[in-house]
């Protein structure tokens, strides 16, 4: 590769590793930016390095451990291979460079070819409480496991849909926690109806049952096609309350001191978006996506997509992608493909890919979100927790007709507006902004990324590499 | 895992239900025998274990790591991947930490309460501008901290 050719991933999950080890076979040396710590994403997220953590793969990753080994092996092998920048955050995309911070300094890094694998955060659905101490995300609970030996309370009720709230369930109890109970707003019938494209991929469908019934045969209480009604307390969680599908008019209540809460996973496509890439609605992911070709190129030349952050797909899919993307990239820099056991060709990884979108769909449809909850929300509910925005606002907005289409919502109320730029907020304004406008998603606009993707300090070093570029005489200006 | 290869800490592993309102928010069920790491919350000495966030370090002492700018309500994080901003705090000198993708390290002396008195609404209101202005005086020291 000549100093002209810049290939740089970001992101060292699944996808990036993989797209890093297939460049490196080939000999080309990449850039990989990553925000976390370690390599690993967040699916196969590793201890912190220097605090002595002591548990096995097999407890950490379980029924993934081999996977997982076998991707943070292949990272610390490729480390002499690649320029490595761990907690590093890529906070903007421009022409041909992205915008990074590291320990509080700015540093541009130049490329001709970016493989973005930004990897997903949890899809979230307010419930009237959910701003209370001891809620959390599912995947945040899932991480102060893995990540830190804690679980997010005595006496833990997991929330919401999706395959991760009976894996995170089953590894909190295996774990020493007290679960008291999971309690899942998608209807069992959903996720017998999907069996046949489950079956696609029998071992994850084994695991899933697995999971299960090992968390009935260890009295776990499940409860399925739940309504959410609200998590109670004053200054953190005391109880959640739900109502059955059959009994819509009794509440139950559960006393507990925290929740873990998630409705399945969402892309973070920010950079693709700050790249000017264009963009496509997807009805399975419920929100717009880079649009891509099959080997994961995106409309701009130069810009690639893999992993979760493309669509969400699991990570068996996000390593192959990264695979795919990486040879995409090679042909686009005429560098033949590298050969070996270990290196699948285009068509195979194509292959394994649709297999895999195929039995994504059978999830999506197993796990769906719940329909209509969005005009059950209380008018003094908090929908976006950064500006504090409720849906009463949102509501007396939207009926004034002030907005019809969600970039506007967010200008006249702030909503998705704060420093987590929508991430937490976006999924439950467009479903605010659905049901009272009578329009699907798609016809409500696109919240537009905007720099930095995430908070950086305001420090006169982040613009050194700036200044020097501008004239002499001009500084005073 | 036995109790007596436990390092000493605060964070209580079964406290009974009565104690709730006052037990902290996280529970510690595997990586105990990490070594103590000794840091100030609030004024107050105390210990959490090494490879701990700043996010679990405060939370297993306690059930709030800051209150919202706008309604003074008490916020204890949420995301725990660094998407939500919602966990962040300060150190004393003033720098603004994201508490759950920074490591503790020894003698950090953080505060999550210091100019709002727990409840008071509008004090917090005030607290936010103030806020502000810290975060431009003190954007050096943020770059150092994180």
């Amino acid at each position: 590769m000549t100093h002209e050719q810049r290939v740089v991933i970001v992101g060292a999950g699944p996808a990036g590793v993989r797209a890093a080890e297939t460049l490196v076979a080939a000999g080309v040396r990449p850039v990989v930016l990553d925000e976390n710590a370690r390599w690993g994403g967040q699916i196969y997220r590793q201890p912190p390095a220097n605090g002595a953590f002591e548990r096995t793969k097999q407890t950490l990753y379980g029924f993934e451990a081999r996977k997982a080994d076998a991707l943070h092996t292949t990272m610390a092998a490729l480390l002499p291979h690649l320029d490595y920048r761990p907690d590093t955050l890529a906070w903007s995309c421009g022409r041909g460079r992205l915008d990074t911070l590291h320990a509080g300094r700015e540093t541009g890094v130049p490329f001709t070819h970016l493989i973005i694998a930004s990897g997903a955060t949890d899809r979230v659905l307010p419930v009237p409480g959910w701003t209370l101490p001891g809620v959390y995300t599912l995947g945040g609970a899932q991480v102060a496991l893995k990540s830190q030996g804690c679980s997010i309370g005595q006496r833990v009720v997991l929330a919401g849909t999706g395959p991760l709230l009976y894996l995170v369930a089953y590894q909190y109890v295996k774990a020493g926690a007290q679960v008291v109970a999971v309690l899942d707003t998608s209807a069992l019938s959903q996720q017998i109806a999907a069996a046949p494209k489950l079956a696609r991929q029998p071992v994850t469908l084994a695991k899933g049952l697995y999971y299960v019934g090992w968390l009935r045969a260890h009295g776990v209480r499940i409860e399925r096609h739940v309504t959410l009604v609200g998590i109670g307390g004053e200054h953190h969680v005391n109880t959640i309350t739900w109502h059955g599908a059959g009994n819509r008019t009794t509440n139950e209540t559960l006393a507990c001191d925290a929740v873990g809460l998630g409705f399945g996973l969402r892309p973070e496509t920010q950079l693709a978006d700050l790249a000017s890439c264009r963009f496509r609605f997807d009805a399975q992911n419920r929100c717009w996506l880079p649009e891509l070709d099959a080997a994961g190129r995106a409309s701009v030349p130069g810009i690639y997509l893999a992993g979760d952050g493309a669509g969400i797909a699991g990570a068996d899919a996000a390593e192959l992608a990264g695979r795919r993307t990486a040879l995409a990239v090679l042909d686009d820099l005429g560098i033949a493909h590298p050969r070996g056991p270990d290196m699948p060709g285009a068509a195979s990884l194509e292959r394994r890919l649709q297999r895999i979108a195929l039995f994504r769909q059978g999830l999506e449809a197993a796990f769906a979100l719940p329909v209509d909850t969005a005009s059950q929300w209380p008018d003094e509910m908090t929908v976006c927790r950064c500006e504090e925005v409720d849906a009463g606002t949102l509501r007396g907005c939207i009926r004034s007709g002030g907005a019809t289409e969600i970039n506007r919502l967010k200008a006249l109320t702030r909503v998705g507006m704060g420093r987590c730029q929508g991430r937490m907020c976006g999924e439950a304004a467009l479903a605010l902004l659905s049901a009272e406008t009578g329009k699907p998603l798609e016809a409500l606009g696109r919240l537009r990324s905007q720099p930095p993707v995430k908070p950086i300090p305001l420090s006169p070093a982040l613009y050194a590499d700036d200044v020097a570029e501008i004239p002499e005489e001009a500084r005073d200006e | 895992m036995t109790s007596s290869a436990l390092p000493p800490m605060s964070g209580t592993l079964h406290a009974p239900e009565s104690s709730a309102e006052h037990h902290p928010q996280f529970v510690r069920v595997a990586e105990l025998r990490r070594a103590p790491l000794a840091f100030v919350l609030d004024g107050k000495a105390v210990s959490a274990l090494s490879g701990d966030t700043v996010l679990t370090a405060i939370l297993t002492q306690q059930r709030e790591v800051r209150r919202s700018e706008f309604s003074g309500e008490p916020r204890a994080g949420f995301c725990l991947i660094g998407a939500c901003q919602d966990c962040w705090v300060r150190s004393e000198d003033g720098a603004r930490l994201r508490a759950c993708s920074t490591l503790l390290a020894e003698g950090m002396r953080i505060v999550t309460r210091s100019a709002v008195p727990a409840g008071y609404a509008a004090n917090a209101g005030a607290d936010g501008g103030a806020g502000d202005v810290r975060d431009a005086n003190n954007v050096a020291a943020d770059g150092a901290a994180s």
